[in-house]
């Protein structure tokens, strides 16, 4: 399976709307893919200043950029990415 | 788990709004277009009936972060502008300090008991037969109850072999531990402030978002604007409530343009100190037991619900108290505004002679994303005047215990009780300590489950700020 790398905004605009719950994401990860994702929170990626990416809290997974991004949002994307159904 | 919730999201994203308009001079003039920028003409209202109604209820919530009661509105044809005057020139903020938006309240199921479609309508019906006021028919062949006869007994679910009839609880009341909220005529949800104790349950956990703090953050930021030394005095449970350091957050609130940031662990510290001498006294007295008087939401318990408890209640003030004590002596014309987890506080401090304004974790959130700052890229500043230990202590369940246990230096003849959470039946076994049934002589009361962590104004997970404050406190 090919590594997926998450990266979470910490950035206050991004944790103030959310992002504070996400940082729990690693709890939800089935264990079968766990060994493949590898997760990292970060500071502020400046997407919240451009208005035409969405809105906070943003999360990157490989090249894709997740808006009001969510937990179950995220694990539906690492489901699609790895075919499976959890 | 903390779920997520758009309700909470939405009252942010209005807070950070609002602040943001107002910051940059255009409240007046724009905070009426906010509700159509979020619902804007043929868009989809994904959970109210369609945009009329949504912007509708973004127009209340907006009155409730500029402070005003919804259940006060007599000319509908007010604009936010007009709000937004009225809340900038007030001078004190007042009572109530929660307001229900009656058209947000969804106005839950008036029965709580109702019967699925698992019903077979069977010959025996046993729901029907020991229904003691008559509240079920059969309707197509299924039973049925009548909201207005049932009076929740919940004798038809015990009864119902096929476990066909379900409780469905109405959140806001099955939050409430005292009882305060309840229907009015029309089914809507209505706050009894004589019973009230202002624990904030009831605003987290309706679904529907419909009952709010009347926000002080207009207040706030007009005495930022102006100019005034306004001192920031933070809560201890600030330290697990950003992803970056202590020192951080402190050089965050300075930008923001609070004047001098003050923790109110300080407070804490002589709280601890004063309420383990009253303890010993109290106990040379021969007095049975004594309990914690930090928690604002508890004390007010008391005084509604628990009187007979009175007796026992730590006269020892809070550590807001202390710190706003402190802070006046030094400089009597600074605004001092506390920042904290609570709901209650706000209750405390209209009425607390030296504490002019209060506000949420939540809240202050708002302020550094309207105003652009990021804590983590903030540098580091340090406190002139810091806490003890004992006093970062506090905001844990069990973290006053712990630091009256610092503070008498040995465990004999202490004998810690704690009530972590106030609920229902944790109000119960408070009436049973005020009848010589506690089985200890020390008692720690904290109405949020977890401690001040897990309040109702907070921003992180408690899970993760509880670890925060614990190696803050280490």
């Amino acid at each position: 399976m090919e590594k997926i790398n998450i990266k979470i905004c910490t950035g206050t605009a991004c944790y103030v709307m959310g992002g504070a719950n996400i940082l729990m994401l690693e709890d939800f990860i089935p264990q079968d893919v766990k060994d493949f994702v590898h997760i990292e929170g970060s500071t502020c990626l400046e997407y919240c200043k451009n208005a035409e990416l969405g809105k906070p809290p943003f999360v990157k997974i490989n090249d894709k950029l997740i808006s009001e991004a969510s937990v179950p949002k995220i694990l539906d994307y690492i489901n699609h990415l790895t075919g499976k159904d959890f | 788990m903390m779920y997520e919730n758009n309700a909470t999201l939405r009252r942010r994203d209005l807070l950070i709004n609002i602040a943001k308009l107002f910051f940059e001079d255009k409240l007046f003039a724009e905070i009426d277009k906010i509700a159509v920028d979020m619902f804007p003409k043929r868009s989809i209202s994904s959970t109210r009936c369609c945009i009329y109604k949504s912007r509708a209820i973004i127009k209340y919530r907006s009155m409730a972060i500029l402070g005003f009661s919804i259940e006060d509105e007599q000319d509908e044809l007010m604009t936010l502008s007009d709000y937004a005057k009225i809340a900038v020139n007030r001078d004190k903020v007042d009572f109530p300090i929660l307001t229900v938006l009656d058209e947000a309240c969804s106005s839950c199921v008036k029965a709580n008991y109702v019967v699925t479609n698992v019903c077979r309508g069977c010959f025996a019906r046993p729901c029907m037969i020991n229904c003691p006021k008559k509240a079920i028919t059969m309707v197509d062949g299924q039973a049925k109850i009548d909201p207005e006869k049932c009076v929740n007994c919940g004798l038809c679910m015990k009864a119902c072999p096929y476990h066909a009839i379900i409780f469905v609880p109405v959140p806001c009341e099955e939050a409430c531990p005292v009882g305060a909220i309840s229907k009015d005529e029309m089914g809507r949800e209505k706050i009894d402030y004589t019973k009230c104790i202002y624990c904030g349950k009831c605003t987290r956990e309706c679904p529907f978002g419909a009952v709010m703090e009347k926000s002080q953050i207009i207040d706030v930021i007009k005495h930022l604007k102006s100019g005034k030394n306004v001192i920031a005095m933070i809560a201890p449970a600030i330290v697990g409530q950003f992803p970056a350091d202590f020192e951080k957050i402190i050089s965050a609130i300075k930008k923001v343009g609070f004047s001098d940031v003050v923790e109110v662990a300080l407070g804490a510290d002589i709280t601890a100190e004063k309420e383990t001498a009253e303890f010993k006294e109290r106990m040379e007295h021969g007095q049975k037991l004594m309990t914690t008087s930090c928690c604002p939401a508890y004390t007010e318990a008391v005084k509604k619900h628990v009187q007979e408890l009175g007796e026992f209640v730590s006269q020892t003030f809070t550590p807001m108290h202390y710190t706003a004590e402190m802070l006046h002596v030094k400089n009597k014309d600074a605004v001092k505004v506390f920042i904290g987890p609570c709901v209650a506080k706000r209750k405390e401090a209209i009425e607390n002679q030296y504490v002019d304004y209060v506000l949420t974790f939540e809240e202050l959130g708002a302020l550094f994303v309207a105003k652009g700052i990021d804590v983590a890229q903030c540098e580091s500043s340090v406190i002139d005047n810091p806490a003890m230990k004992i006093g970062r202590m506090f905001p844990v369940s069990g973290g006053v215990t712990g630091a009256i246990k610092e503070v008498i230096g040995s465990e004999d003849g202490f004998n810690p009780v704690l009530i972590d959470g106030l609920s229902k039946q944790s109000i119960k076994t408070l009436k049973t300590f005020a009848k010589g049934l506690c089985p200890g002589n020390f008692v720690e009361v904290m109405s949020c489950e977890g401690g001040c962590v897990a309040g109702p104004g907070v921003l992180s997970n408690p899970k993760i700020a509880t670890v925060k404050v614990k190696n803050f406190t280490k």
